[in-house]
């Protein structure tokens, strides 16, 4: 199976990765050598299957609702591109 | 220095032969002096690995009497480490300085051990070779010319050329056990959900587990007691008692069922490495083990299964890397979406990108049934060709790879070449069981391993197996010209 320019142009929308069209055609082409690979799992018979998420199968386990840890937001801020009075800076969104 | 295992050596440090700054001096001029021509390291932590080793010979430190008091150790960079820079290998977390630690690296702490570094590896854990890493390749200590394998490649190759005793990697396809295998080092991958994935940055959140690499498996039992374990902050860590490793070590195998699956001896192993293996399982058999031809007849669709799952739960864990909170920021940004769209382009490697992009095709409208959940359901086949298997055998043995490691860039414009590499290890991961790598001998210079796999957190018998094998043997013991 092969991939178009606009299918891999749309899953860089998708995945939000800024690309040239030199890298849609490589990636086009990459997508498209890595995809047929998938043909193999047509071969399996999976009607009666249920599908496998977990391979423990264990269940999201509850814990009770108390505050554990202290706020770290100066640390966790500290790492931040941009920031101001505890906030983070990004391009304004609202005109 | 390097020849000594880990017992040995805190025996040694106990009696006062050696002290904890002795040791972190030993490796950390052999990194200094051997780790130019690997390219292993990414951080050296010299000053505060000395500064620790001061304050537990002085008994300074809360952990100056632990189990691995002194032990140097490296971390893969994947692992965050507080107030180091965790880069895992990508331009994306270059400025990244964890504010914590990963809990593995906690439990390390906490037994004593000393952080010498960080290893180089292929780009949020996708590679097979080591080739992906924002840092560069690392080169085999074994040929330099090779690659070490991937993508814990940094962690075997230091481990092989004797820059630690001891490093900790994750694997998710084979990320421990295939580099192990190529640099000839032991390295085992627990159980699904036997270390805690805390402070581990995500690649595929079903498959990803962490381990370690030493020079035998009595070696990473010790380092593997003090990563295990429940840990509420991971809410896929399993709930169960850690066996005590070392006191599993009996070097006792007769009576085990091993089983031979047959599909991993087929078609696309190469001859001289099978006959490596094939010796390493006569080896077994003449300790006693019972060796059964076994069929794990879903082998062939784990590639393809695999790499539908793990890219996209990879598109999805790599969302979180928008240029904002941490990571890479793009100069200039004119609005939100160019802030994303660029940050991400400029952050992230070519497989990386590729890996993105198939998880958010197949995970997309249209596409779903056909990719994502088939191979959820694929999935559960190969994992039940284990359950029963393991209603057979006590132990699973198989080669790591089909072949020694090859050279440098020689697979590195061929994605679904370095894929198909992963077809022997892959399986483990999607069933969760633990495995591991053995040293087993060598074709044309370079290391072969000898893969164990075993039932769902029978690790103590995976490393016994291990263990016994090593007793019998002596591969493990060879070191890469060079770096004796």
């Amino acid at each position: 199976m092969s991939l178009t320019a606009e299918q891999v142009r749309n899953v860089a929308r998708l995945a939000r990765l800024g690309l040239d069209d030199g890298q849609i055609a490589e990636y086009a082409s990459d997508l498209s050598n890595i995809i047929d690979v998938f043909s193999t799992l047509e071969k399996a018979d999976t009607d009666a299957v249920e599908p496998m998420a977990h391979p423990l199968g264990l269940s999201a386990r509850l814990r009770a609702d108390t505050p554990a840890e202290v706020t770290q937001r100066d640390d966790f801020q500290a790492l931040a591109p941009d920031t101001d009075a505890g906030v983070y800076r990004v391009p304004k969104v609202i005109e | 220095m390097q020849e000594r295992s880990i017992s040995d050596l805190m025996a040694a440090r106990a009696a006062g032969e050696l002290s904890a700054a002795d040791l972190a001096d030993h490796f950390l001029a052999r990194i200094q002096c051997l780790d130019g021509d690997l390219n292993s390291l990414v951080s050296i932590c010299g000053d505060s690995a000395r500064e620790r080793a001061r304050a537990t010979d002085a008994g300074d430190v809360e952990n100056a009497t632990g189990k691995l008091a002194g032990l140097p150790i490296l971390h893969k960079d994947i692992f965050c480490t507080r107030g180091v820079r965790t880069g895992c290998g990508s331009r994306m977390l270059d400025n990244f300085v964890a504010p914590y630690d990963a809990t593995a690296v906690a439990g390390l702490n906490s037994a004593g051990a000393i952080t010498l570094g960080k290893t180089n590896m292929d780009e949020f854990a996708m590679g097979s070779s080591n080739e992906t890493s924002f840092h560069g390749p690392v080169a085999n200590p074994w040929n330099t010319s090779h690659v070490p394998g991937g993508s814990s490649g940094g962690s075997a190759a230091a481990v092989a050329a004797g820059l630690a005793p001891a490093a900790t990697g994750t694997d998710t396809g084979g990320s421990i056990r295939q580099p192990a295998a190529l640099c000839g080092v032991t390295g085992i991958k627990p159980t699904y959900g036997r270390v805690s994935r805390y402070g581990m940055i995500a690649f595929a959140s079903s498959l990803d587990q962490g381990g370690c690499f030493a020079r035998s498996a009595e070696d990473c039992a010790h380092v593997l007691q003090s990563m295990a374990g429940f840990d509420p902050r991971d809410s896929t860590s399993v709930e169960r008692d850690v066996p005590d490793y070392s006191a599993a070590l009996s070097g006792d195998i007769a009576g085990l069922r091993i089983g031979l699956p047959q599909e991993y001896f087929a078609q696309g192993l190469d001859p001289a490495s099978r006959a490596v293996v094939d010796a390493a399982i006569a080896e077994l058999e003449g300790l006693g083990a019972e060796i059964v031809e076994i069929g794990l007849p879903h082998t062939e669709l784990a590639v393809s299964t695999y790499y539908v799952l793990a890219p996209a739960e990879a598109s999805s864990n790599l969302a979180r890397y928008d240029g904002v909170r941490y990571g890479h920021r793009c100069a200039d940004p004119v609005d939100l979406d160019d802030l994303y769209t660029r940050s991400r382009a400029e952050g992230f490697g070519r497989e990386v990108q590729r890996r993105i992009m198939i998880g958010a095709y197949v995970l997309s409208a249209g596409y779903y049934d056909a990719y994502y959940l088939k191979a959820q359901k694929t999935r559960r086949l190969i994992a039940r060709d284990f359950s029963e298997a393991f209603d057979q055998v006590d132990l699973i043995a198989a080669p790591v790879t089909q072949a020694p490691a090859f050279k440098l860039g020689e697979k590195l414009d061929d994605p679904v070449a370095m894929y198909l590499n992963d077809i022997y290890t892959i399986p483990a991961n999607l069933a969760g069981i633990p495995g591991m790598s053995v040293p087993a001998g060598f074709v044309d210079g370079l290391p072969v391993g000898l893969q164990l796999l075993a039932p769902w957190f029978e690790e103590a018998r995976l490393l016994n197996a291990g263990h016994a094998f090593q007793q019998a043997t002596d591969w493990h013991t060879y070191r890469p010209p060079g770096f004796e």
